[in-house]
């Protein structure tokens, strides 16, 4: 089966939400008539991002019938998108939601606030506290969400394809560091390093969706990919330039890049967490329950 | 001793990709354009290679009608500087205007009252903050922002003044040093004779940056890449082959200079300070102007 996905490379105006609406709106007409099932947006897609204290300005509900309304016009797609959500009891996350058919089907709050260098995220947003993939049914089934820096840390997309997930989705609003340098070459590799390798070793399609444009002295750098399971490059956006680009997955690669490469089935989750009980015990100074216990699925194997 | 090749090693200045540089540039310039609602620039121009490029860049965000060269001399200025301020003007084709500073600049020291021992300096910065009046004032007439031509060396050594050559509602070349420079206003096609010259505020006759700064820019640019950008110690420095005493004498200036940098320390009062706990982007929703 093929699964076509388009990656809506924007530069959002900051603090507008109306108008990065109807941007995105508009975005998703031209993804529909290419065919795209699923089309990605970025990190803060609908804010902007270096909001500071507008943060309570530009926050709404999960439920806000604006948001889902972007997956109305354009019947049966999946739409990822970056929002600041403003939870029941009042926590403000940097949230990014899975829409299709005007309703609101999964929900990623960014786990990994960056709040150091040039990143002040953790004085303004609250972090998220799951790491799930979502069913999302054929082609794609599970897929797992997830906002910019949390790819930074390699347990969260590998937790997400332990889960089940065939697909990652990362959104992100990336800023340029030392533009038209060997350093700046050497950050944006980086970025495209840490999805190669998370493509290679979680045998999963990637879809990474940054977004472009100035805020203050920012200038975001686009540059946003679509890898294959096999870590191939399927399509891939300019750098600094507005762009929306489409490309097409196979799931019988998926497949069968599983069978020669089984790296995901065999992956010892018991052993890791055992080892992350002890890390974690020693690191806080508690008692570790000695001899360790044999955990149910050993005794069953026994 | 380390071997003056081993430490160019030690601190190599990054190569630019200058296309590259001018786009971020030239898309920041637009940026703030579109955000504050302003179409038209304001730039000073004296000649030398960091107004030049604020220029050239200027010209290519918003187009050379939209951007005003005023050269202010004084005086003293050297009559190649306002040559070199022509020939900008000439080879971007934008309009431009001359103010000269002197009329204003004697009376007011004279009105103010007697010599400073320190002249020079004293001259130096009333000069520069008169230039800042006249780019404010033609900024009003022509509808437009001011954009500033400090650099990256200058702002970490606060070789500058405040309130006025600082004073600008941006900054395009700020992040820049004083030798990466060439290459991004070489990319953007400044005239060869302003790229050559020696750097001088040109404040008095003779003047040069680097005499007054007791090192080149070569070597200050190399020195504050280890000790800003890298994050380099002052030991590192050392056993890296920078000259020590230069060593301590620019991170005294990084130090002392910090406050030039930043907006003042507010004394807080209130349940919500400006700058402390009122913290906004400087361009959102309801500060464009129609």
């Amino acid at each position: 089966m093929e699964v076509r996905i388009a990656l809506a490379q924007i530069a959002p105006r900051l603090g507008e939400v109306e108008a990065n609406l109807e941007l995105a709106r508009d975005r998703v007409h031209a993804a529909a008539a290419e065919g795209a099932q699923l089309t990605v947006f970025p990190e803060l897609a609908l804010t902007g991002y270096l909001l500071s204290d507008l943060v309570p300005e530009v926050a709404m509900p999960r439920g806000d019938p604006r948001l889902a309304a972007l997956s109305h016009e354009a019947p049966g797609m999946l739409v990822a998108i970056g929002f600041v959500e403003e939870t029941d009891d009042h926590r403000f996350c940097n949230s990014a939601a899975l829409l299709r058919d005007g309703e609101l089907i999964g929900l990623h709050r960014k786990v990994y606030l960056p709040t150091y260098g040039l990143f002040d995220e953790g004085r303004f947003t609250r972090q998220g506290d799951r790491i799930r993939a979502l069913d999302v049914g054929e082609p794609i089934g599970r897929l797992g969400l997830s906002v910019c820096e949390d790819f930074w840390h390699a347990t969260l997309p590998m937790l997400q394809v332990q889960d089940g997930a065939s697909l990652l989705v990362n959104i992100a609003a990336g800023p340029a560091r030392a533009p038209g340098s060997a350093a700046g070459t050497r950050a944006i590799a980086g970025w495209h390093k840490m999805q190669d390798t998370y493509a290679l070793l979680g045998t999963v399609a990637v879809a990474f969706c940054n977004r472009v444009g100035n805020e203050e002295g920012l200038t975001f750098w686009g540059g946003s990919r679509l890898l294959g399971a096999d870590g191939s490059i399927v399509v891939e956006a300019p750098l600094y330039e507005e762009a929306l680009v489409v490309g097409t997955l196979q799931t019988d690669d998926l497949r069968m890049q599983r069978y020669q490469l089984p790296l995901v089935a065999d992956e010892r989750l018991e052993l890791v967490r055992r080892e992350l009980d002890r890390i974690i015990a020693e690191r806080a100074g508690l008692p570790l329950l000695e001899p360790m216990q044999p955990t149910e699925v050993e005794e069953r194997k026994a | 001793m380390t071997a003056p090749s081993a430490m160019k090693e030690a601190t190599p200045l990054p190569e630019i990709n200058a296309a590259q540089a001018v786009d971020v540039i030239v898309g920041f310039i637009r940026g703030q354009m579109e955000q504050t609602g302003f179409e038209h620039i304001v730039v000073g121009l004296s000649g030398g290679v960091d107004s030049a490029t604020v220029a050239f860049l200027c010209a290519r965000a918003v187009g050379p009608g939209n951007l005003l060269g005023v050269r202010m001399p004084f005086s003293s200025s050297s009559p190649a500087s306002e040559t070199d301020a022509l020939r900008v003007v000439t080879t971007l084709g934008c309009p431009t205007e001359r103010v000269e500073i002197t009329p204003m600049v004697e009376p007011l020291l004279e009105a103010i009252g007697p010599e400073n021992p320190a002249l020079n300096v004293r001259r130096g910065n009333v000069m520069a903050r008169q230039r800042m009046i006249v780019l404010y004032d033609r900024s009003a007439s022509f509808d437009a922002l001011v954009a500033g031509t400090s650099n990256k060396t200058e702002m970490l050594l606060g070789y500058s003044t405040q309130h006025g050559d600082m004073a600008c509602a941006f900054a395009p070349i700020g992040d820049l040093y004083k030798s990466q420079l060439r290459a991004v206003a070489a990319e953007l096609g400044v005239p060869r004779e302003i790229l050559g010259k020696a750097p001088s505020a040109d404040l008095w006759p003779g003047q040069t940056d680097e005499d007054e700064l007791g090192a080149t820019y070569d070597a200050l640019d190399r020195l504050l890449y280890a000790l800003v950008d890298r994050r380099w110690t002052r030991a590192r420095c050392v056993a890296a082959g920078l000259d020590a005493a230069l060593v301590d004498t620019v991170m005294r200036r990084v130090a002392r200079f910090e406050y030039k940098r930043q907006t003042p320390p507010v004394a807080k009062i209130s349940l919500r300070t400006p700058g402390i706990d009122h913290l906004y982007p400087r361009r959102r929703p309801g500060s464009r102007r129609d």
